[in-house]
């Protein structure tokens, strides 16, 4: 092997000037600078405003957490569930929670793969993201089935043999789910938890308490730093980036054939996997940006989550807006081309039936506000951005109303068409089901880096041994 | 790590560059030092070749999860509606490995990243709570902005005076500390 001392005299052509790519960490922050701005954030008191924010989410926390506790012990019925329209907010809640997630596993996986290094700025916040709008997800699908006990301790979801020791059907993509969702989360979980590694070694040798030392100590595993550990390390998030990045497209897709593998007008279409996929990146995208835009600020972070990472996003919002888009289309198209009465019915009822608010809520929140990123000027305004990511969150939640809610009320039998309208119960538990996500991620704010530490210095010209920032002697 | 008490666990070399570090660690590669590790707050690209590093088998592991994985995926599902409790749904085939597939998949990934997590824990021996360089101040450096090699006085070519010599005057070394068993 050439020494790689010999191979530093090589000279690499200098770019021009105007292919100089905007640098990740502005004003040349030195790699203590990077520590101090990032581990700081958890080490000093929370600002005033995290304290109420935290205390509201925490009430809408235990909102969610006392329906529920109403709802196992009355009965499904004080949602407003009926036949025919017996998925309703339950399944969109979960559909909308997983969606989200998704772009945390992009951000970190995906574009890992693609040595997109300007995720590293927002990889960790968007990963824990995830991993709360997992936890978020799973509530409803279990809770749903009413009487959970049922569903959980003698396995009809988890392959334990019931009472009547039949064991779970596994021809179900209903039980697919369950594996695909399960198998998310904790995947997520130990991606993050890699990450998280060396920056919880960071904040245990600054740690002043005992009490800091010890948790972060214990969650550190010891970590020095060495290379030998790096190169170990390194590969196994390159596996884990790996492996997530065909998990993350299987698990929409799996949450798709809940719908697409059944015979419901609306819903038995081969459209949906990647539909979904694309549908819940742009979701995501936009719960990212609603969630980075004031905590860059509220930070002073902005040096390190720069305008041009706002940009990149808000242009995959453009990409996935867009595929969504032509997804609408094509279901229209395809409903009429297809010939069959029903899935015509279906698509002209969705537009111009009962729920066409629902409809047009989704078109116009979905399919025009993303188109507004062709403009680099409305890129490149927080204030707009922020305000179109919000419109994102709605659309995308209107979206799987109108997929579930306006498939369902009406399908082959107009006798027992219906109409569904939410109770409160349903209301407030969507409502404190944030309460859960913004509780959860409050808490993360509080005690663990928002930004991953050593992603961000490994991306540095300082961290490049043949750079002269990085202290290479001689021409660069 | 040595087993005698008296003896001193190594010598620990700072530096304030990437590629002062970069450097020194090609050096202590070619002087054929074996028992001795560079400590960086973030992975220095290229540092696995400057150190002369075999290329890490984490991937073994990866590939053992996923294989069990997916056979117990697989059978698990032909045991459970073809084997144990025959379940007839809509005159479908009992068993194949079509419908089994989705869920095998997850399997396959779910324990291919449990293979790959261990799989780094344990080649890396952690958690490890007890560390030499744990009490020495300057490390806590290590995760921060500056960057340390440690040479063990457990390797064959160490000596005490000879070694802090090559550290200072070879490689340059900011500042070079002697760190207690």
């Amino acid at each position: 092997m050439a020494s790689p001392g010999k191979s530093a005299a090589v000279k690499a052509p200098e770019p021009p000037a105007e292919l100089v790519r905007e640098p990740l960490v502005l004003n040349n922050r030195p790699l203590g600078w990077i520590t101090d701005a990032i581990a700081g954030v958890c080490e000093k008191p929370m600002p005033v405003w995290w304290w109420p924010a935290f205390i509201i989410s925490v009430g809408g926390m235990i909102t969610m957490f006392s329906l529920i506790a109403y709802l196992v012990s009355t009965g499904v019925g004080v949602w407003g569930l009926n036949q025919p329209a017996d998925w309703a907010w339950d399944i969109t809640n979960f559909v909308f929670w997983i969606g989200i997630g998704h772009a945390g596993t992009l951000i970190s996986a995906v574009l890992f793969l693609l040595r997109q290094k300007w995720r590293t700025s927002v990889n960790r916040a968007a990963e824990a993201m995830t991993i709360f709008a997992v936890a978020c997800a799973g509530i409803f699908p279990v809770f749903h089935t009413g009487r959970v006990w049922f569903a959980l301790l003698p396995g009809y979801l988890f392959p334990a043999p019931n009472a009547n020791e039949i064991w779970p059907q596994f021809r179900s993509p209903l039980l697919w789910d369950v594996f695909a969702v399960s198998t998310y989360g904790t995947v997520s979980l130990l991606f993050w938890y890699v990450g998280l590694i060396p920056d919880l070694a960071t904040l245990r040798d600054r740690a002043k308490g005992w009490l800091r030392r010890f948790f972060y100590g214990l969650f550190s595993l010891g970590w020095t730093g060495s290379n030998r550990h790096w190169s170990n390390y390194e590969k196994a998030y390159l596996l884990l980036a790996g492996l997530s990045t065909p998990l993350v497209l299987s698990v929409h897709s799996i949450v798709s054939f809940d719908f697409a593998v059944s015979v419901v007008p609306g819903w038995h279409t081969t459209i949906f996997p990647p539909y979904f996929v694309a549908g819940a990146i742009f979701s995501g995208f936009g719960m990212v940006l609603t969630l980075l835009i004031p905590l860059r600020s509220l930070f002073k972070l902005e040096d390190v989550i720069t305008l041009r990472h706002v940009e990149l996003m808000c242009k995959v919002l453009l990409a996935t807006g867009s595929i969504v888009g032509y997804a609408y289309g094509m279901e229209f198209f395809i409903a009429w081309y297809g010939g069959s009465p029903y899935e015509l019915y279906a698509f002209k009822n969705r537009a111009f039936g009962p729920y066409w608010w629902s409809y047009w809520a989704m078109i116009s929140c979905n399919v025009i506000s993303p188109h507004f990123f062709w403009f680099k000027k409305l890129r490149t305004s927080v204030v707009f951005v922020w305000i179109v990511s919000i419109f994102v969150n709605i659309g995308m939640w209107f979206e799987r109303f109108v997929i579930i809610v306006t498939s369902l009320h009406r399908d082959y039998l107009p006798s027992s068409w219906g109409y569904f309208t939410p109770s409160w119960v349903d209301v407030m538990t969507f409502v404190g089901s944030f309460g859960l996500f913004m509780t959860l991620f409050l808490l993360f704010i509080r005690f663990l880096p928002v930004i991953a530490i050593s992603e961000v210095k490994g991306v540095t010209p300082q961290a490049d041994p043949h750079h002269p920032l990085g202290g290479a002697k001689g021409h660069h | 790590m040595s087993s005698n008490p008296s003896k001193p666990h190594g010598l620990l070399a700072e530096f304030h560059t990437a590629a002062d570090i970069f450097e020194a660690a090609i050096r202590c590669r070619d002087a054929g030092f074996t028992k001795w590790d560079v400590h960086t707050p973030f992975p220095i690209h290229g540092m696995d070749e400057a150190m002369g590093l075999r290329k890490s088998p984490v991937g073994w592991f990866t590939f053992c999860g996923g294989f069990t994985g997916f056979f117990t995926g697989m059978t698990m599902i032909w045991y459970m509606n073809k084997f144990d409790y025959p379940l007839v749904v809509g005159g479908k085939p009992l068993f194949t490995p079509l419908f089994a597939f989705p869920v095998s998949y997850e399997m396959t990934i779910l324990l291919s990243a449990f293979g790959t997590l261990f799989g780094m824990f344990f080649l890396n021996r952690l958690p490890k709570f007890h560390n030499p360089l744990f009490k020495n101040e300057r490390f806590k450096k290590s995760t921060d902005d500056r960057f340390f090699i440690c040479i063990e006085s457990a390797d064959p070519k160490f000596g005490l005076e000879a070694t802090r010599a090559f550290l200072t005057e070879k490689c340059h070394a900011a500042v070079v500390e002697l760190v207690e068993d």
